[in-house]
């Protein structure tokens, strides 16, 4: 087993979690926020888990190509759900007394969002992207067949030639990184959860 | 001032403020009360413009609160509700201080601010500034949630139920706390409470609604007096002030507990004594304990002479009754003279005790909740 093929794959986990995390805050806000945009955002994240990632694969390489772009996009679409769903679920059930008191206060829509609302609903949106960056480790694999690389390709690789010690090892390498992210981010979670 | 004008307020076609018209002085502690669901968070809560006013008009200081923007007013009403709602994610002393920031005063004057605040009430900064909401009592955070509201001395303080999720001795507490300030500050006060006898406690008028409506808007010795209408006085207990007390005498109602001085004593002692017990005036006696008047601490102060005896600055000429006088017309004669208290002489003219504002509303409220003590 490469080396090379463990660096890619957690280079196409995190640059997606970045990109994950951005775009699902900015969704689960949204659907905090506008009544109307709400229904069709939850909609949405929750059909684009429900199409095989090998299918969403093959559609995002039709405008993308054979390239780790695809593959980025391709996690980051998958990966969203969690993440929006607990922004938006974090949001939605602050305590109504706080927030009455943040609005009786005399602050403004944003700063009721970024003093009170998302600093309280933080550590449920954190347990999002841990969901999400677990997940991701998994679906990353499917990137080989798109051309992303990855430990997807060892395991491809090791399939065809019938290597079954390459194969084990990047499995086990696979699940050992899982275990240490899930790890590493539930400790942070707990931190953030005694306040 | 504030002044409600026509307002009205419909759910789905229920009107749950109907056509109320109220005016609020400036300084006056006013507690709107009734039965749940009346109406009474609805009207208090169109003050700061978290409820929409349907039809009519709210008007603070001549300005409809509609051609104000809505942040911007009510980071000039201080809000206090139930639930208490410090935000968790805050220390106590950023709580304090939220809308001082969102007012942009410096870093210095909110500081300055929140340490006189929590000398307020007791609790030293040192202590308590830099914890969290969740390391205090339940009684502890309501009283950093009145600061909160006091911080940018807005003039106006809206409270719904604020003590209603603490135990009777805490809420007891923060009442006298919250007349206190009120005394102190001169600010106007709207408190919501369904519980008559916090009104009767805090209230310079009480403001009855029943059902979206103003039934009867009175001083707490009135409303219990007369009554106007047969809810109120459902609401206010079983039994009917006007019923019993006429029975009563001013023996029954006086604080009997005085401190009498005599007429032989200095100037400067008095004027210890009455320091020490936190008092501004006191009963002068002579040697047979006979009642020979009153001395105020600011009667010293203008004209006493240090070593001088307080014979000759006693205030003779004050209003007496007799234990036997009719309590009701004790409290008419309280009422009328507008002093803090009327002096109770037994028929040999030594001083039995003294009426105040308080044992007035104690008595009354005694009379129709049943005798607590
Ligand atoms: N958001 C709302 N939607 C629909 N109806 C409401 C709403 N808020 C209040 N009401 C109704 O309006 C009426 C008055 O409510 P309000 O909260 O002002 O009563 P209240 O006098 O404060 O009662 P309580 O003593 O129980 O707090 C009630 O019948 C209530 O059910
Ligand atoms: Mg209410």
């Amino acid at each position: 087993m490469e080396m090379r093929f463990v660096w890619q794959h957690i280079y196409l986990v995190s640059v997606s979690c970045v990109f994950t995390t951005i775009f699902g805050l900015l969704l689960g806000i949204f659907a905090y926020i506008s009544k109307p945009a709400r229904s069709v955002i939850l909609w949405l994240v929750d059909i684009l888990q429900t199409i095989p990632v090998l299918a969403l694969l093959g559609l995002i390489m039709i405008a993308f190509g054979a390239t780790s772009t695809t593959v980025i996009i391709g996690i980051v679409l998958y990966s969203l759900l969690p993440i929006v769903r607990n922004t938006y679920i974090g949001l939605e059930n602050i305590d109504p007394g706080i927030k009455e008191a943040a609005q009786g206060m005399g602050m403004t829509k944003l700063q009721r969002l970024f003093k009170v609302e998302l600093p309280l609903s933080f550590p449920i949106v954190f347990t999002g992207i841990r969901i999400a960056i677990v997940t991701s480790i998994g679906t990353a694999v499917f990137g080989a067949v798109v051309g992303g690389g990855g430990l997807g390709s060892t395991i491809n690789r090791a399939i065809l030639i019938q290597d079954m010690p390459t194969l084990m090892q990047a499995t086990l390498t696979l699940m050992a990184m899982a275990v240490f992210f899930d790890i590493v981010m539930g400790y942070i979670e707990k931190r953030l959860k005694t306040r | 001032m504030i002044v409600y004008e026509n307002v009205s307020k419909k759910y789905n076609d229920v009107t749950v403020v109907d056509n109320l018209n109220l005016t609020i002085n400036d300084g006056e502690f006013v507690v709107l009360i009734g039965p749940s669901g009346c109406g009474k968070t609805t009207t208090l809560k169109m003050i700061n413009r978290l409820n929409k006013i349907n039809e009519g008009n709210i008007y603070i200081d001549n300005q409809n609160i509609l051609d104000v923007d809505a942040v911007e007013l009510r980071r000039k009403i201080g809000y206090v509700i139930q639930q208490i709602g410090l935000f968790p994610n805050m220390t106590i002393e950023e709580n304090i201080s939220v809308v001082p920031r969102l007012l942009k005063w410096s870093k210095e004057k909110c500081k300055q601010r929140v340490h006189e605040l929590l000398e307020m009430v007791n609790m030293p900064y040192e202590e308590n500034a830099k914890k969290y909401p969740n390391e205090l009592s339940g009684g502890q955070q309501q009283r950093i949630g009145v600061l909160r509201a006091l911080a940018a001395e807005p003039p106006i303080i809206l409270m719904d139920e604020p003590f209603g999720a603490l135990d009777p001795i805490t809420r007891d507490a923060l009442q006298d706390e919250v007349k206190a300030l009120h005394k102190k500050l001169h600010k106007t006060f709207i408190f919501v409470t369904h519980d008559m006898d916090e009104a009767v406690k805090l209230a310079d008028r009480i403001v009855f609604m029943s059902k979206g409506k103003v039934l009867q808007a009175a001083t707490p010795e009135e409303m219990l007096n007369k009554p106007e209408d047969p809810i109120i006085r459902n609401f206010m207990g079983k039994l009917s002030y006007s019923r019993y007390c006429n029975d009563l005498t001013c023996a029954d109602v006086m604080k009997k507990r005085i401190l009498t001085v005599l007429e032989t004593k200095k100037t400067l002692e008095s004027v210890e004594l009455m320091k020490h017990k936190e008092i501004d005036s006191i009963i002068v006696v002579d040697h047979e304990d006979k009642f020979k008047g009153i001395v105020t601490i600011q009667n010293i102060r203008e004209h006493g002479k240090a070593g001088e005896t307080i014979s000759r600055i006693t205030e003779s000429n004050v209003d007496t009754v007799s234990v036997s006088t009719n309590a009701k017309d004790a409290f008419d004669k309280l009422i009328e003279t507008n002093v803090d208290y009327l002096v109770v002489l037994n028929p040999d003219k030594t001083a039995a005790g003294i009426i105040t504002r308080t044992s007035m509303t104690k008595a009354l409220a005694s009379v129709v909740w049943g005798d607590a003590e």
